[in-house]
């Protein structure tokens, strides 16, 4: 449908929707419940350049409206996910994918997108540097300008396709982390990551989260992430993917309105796995109620 | 795996905390014994997984604990209500490798997938022990319907106030061709040093998602790493690495 259409880094998808990275594996499981080629993309499971377990359990712990993870980045490591998963995602999905990148060392993420980069089916580089659950590596980067930056920098020194950064809400100014960004070559921002959150367990008086802290999110930091789209929407040039707690065909509008190209989701898939179908397939008639023709007149 | 709507057709008290809940609905997804649903409640953002304790051809019976908000919000629903249902979820039970003597040990409220289990072993033929243990005697449940359908079944309660006095592993048959169990993680330790056969343990996690997506309830293994949800949540004994 063309009315759906959009464009991402110069990546024409069918419609906005972007099931987020960790929501979502690498497809195949989704691929069993409907024809994930309905999704304008999705973004894979955060590769890292070393097989990673992750922390210890429980992981999860459930809020009003959302939850917190700290799964710690579980992945089997970028050689794996080349050998193993990619080939099993090619055959359930087809358009170009978007890969989801972190690491611990500047050069991890260079090394990582370098092998990814060789993958026909990765379209856009998603770099991550906003994981809050692992110590010394993803959200550290991202909390600081000049370290989000050289990572950009190296990732873009390896690679031709688009990068897209993705930012951690847990910073004073996120702005300016944006635009340093965008000064060093990044080709879109994506964003909100987690939130950094905590739960209690009354019984025990002990954290329920085995790592203490972890993400939180969920439709209750939609706010939070339409205001922070909004302010990183307008005060950059290259294209930003909105996400955080993005649930309904409604969501989607609003953050595409607070200045977002695209939209991922993310929680939500866990709790209700068809959730992106069901966006998509609501989209026209919620379009149609607000007098919207097409998604690329709400572009900024 | 299915999502679909169910209607509660009975949703009565077992113990003081333990309902038996039966769904009508589409059932097809649900194959092996040992596998469970993840249950949507309004208001609450992740669903509630339970081990499935029987099936028919139009109906899912679950029995669950009242442990949280989720399980006191399905506590209080009646007859006529429904709930959007997960169904096919796990790997379950492989009867196919239990001999003719299986042993079935089932602890509190890890008892009610062990039911299905012994139903189908005993329609292929073979003979069921099985061992339940509780806290005390008005914990006991399900001792009966063991018994109706052919188990030799034995009790075992922490306090003595009922059958025998102790753990499971007190009651333990002397005689058995392999076991299936599922319990709080210090039962099946405990199941796990006394048993002299191997057998499958079902293990309890929390979870996200419950269809593999999220890695919430990742465990290692001897064979790397699995997800509870989704490689589980039955594990064969000599995958099995213990926490520290």
């Amino acid at each position: 449908m063309e009315r759906l259409k959009v464009d991402l880094c110069g990546i024409e998808m069918d419609n906005p929707v972007i099931p987020a990275s960790g929501t979502f594996g690498y497809g195949y499981e989704f691929a069993e419940l409907y024809d994930i080629n309905v999704l304008g993309t999705f973004s894979f499971k955060g590769t890292t350049k070393e097989p990673r377990f992750g922390n210890p359990t429980p992981r999860i712990a459930e809020c009003t409206s959302g939850m917190i993870n700290a799964v710690g980045l579980q992945n089997p490591g970028v050689e794996k996910v080349i050998g193993t998963e990619l080939p099993k995602l090619k055959k359930c999905f087809h358009k170009p994918v978007m890969a989801n990148v972190s690491g611990f060392a500047i050069d991890d993420y260079a090394y990582t997108c370098a092998l990814l980069d060789k993958e026909e089916q990765v379209g856009w580089l998603e770099v991550n540097v906003s994981c809050p659950n692992v110590h010394g590596g993803g959200m550290s980067f991202g909390t600081n300008p000049e370290a989000a930056a050289a990572v950009t920098r190296a990732v873009k020194a390896v690679t031709t396709k688009p990068v897209i950064v993705k930012l951690s809400p847990n910073v004073t100014d996120i702005v300016s982390i944006a635009k340093a960004c965008e000064e060093a070559g990044a080709d879109g921002i994506s964003l909100i990551n987690t939130l950094l959150g905590m739960r209690i367990d009354l019984k025990t008086r002990k954290p329920v989260i085995a790592n203490t802290m972890g993400g939180f999110s969920g439709p209750a930091i939609f706010p939070v992430a339409v205001r922070m789209v909004y302010q990183v929407a307008h005060a950059v040039n290259i294209p930003v993917v909105g996400m955080g707690g993005v649930s309904t065909a409604e969501d989607v509008l609003e953050m595409m309105m607070a200045g977002a190209k695209a939209v991922e989701v993310g929680a939500q898939n866990l709790v209700d796995p068809f959730v992106c179908k069901n966006i998509i397939e609501n989209l026209p008639a919620v379009m149609d109620k607000y007098g919207i023709k097409t998604l690329k007149e709400l572009a900024l | 795996m299915k999502v679909s709507m169910f209607t509660i057709r009975e949703n009565t008290a077992l113990t003081k905390n333990v309902y038996r809940m039966v769904l009508e609905g589409d059932v097809s997804e649900i194959t092996r014994p040992g596998t469970f649903v993840n249950i949507r409640l309004s208001g609450l953002y992740l669903r509630r997984p339970i081990s499935v304790n029987d099936t028919d051809e139009t109906t899912l019976t679950i029995i669950y604990k009242v442990v949280g908000k989720g399980t006191g919000q399905m506590a209080a629903m009646t007859a006529g209500e429904e709930l959007e249902v997960m169904t096919g979820l796990g790997n379950g039970y492989d009867t196919a490798v239990s001999g003719d003597h299986p042993l079935l040990l089932g602890g509190g409220v890890g008892v009610p997938p062990l039911y299905k289990l012994a139903k189908e072993l005993i329609a292929q033929g073979k003979k069921v022990s099985v061992v339940l243990g509780f806290n005390t005697a008005d914990e006991v449940f399900c001792e009966e319907e063991f018994k109706a359908i052919g188990c030799d079944t034995v009790v075992a309660t922490a306090d003595g106030s009922y059958g025998v006095k102790g753990f499971v592993t007190d009651a333990l048959p002397e005689e058995y061709t392999y076991f299936y169990t599922c319990g709080p993680e210090p039962m099946l330790k405990a199941v796990y040093k006394t048993t002299t056969t191997s057998g499958q343990f079902s293990f309890e996690e929390r979870m996200g998602c419950g269809f593999g997506a999220c890695m919430g309830c990742s465990c290692h293994t001897v064979t790397g790493y699995k997800r509870i949800c989704k490689d589980g949540p039955v594990l064969v004994k000599e995958e099995i690495l213990w926490n520290a």
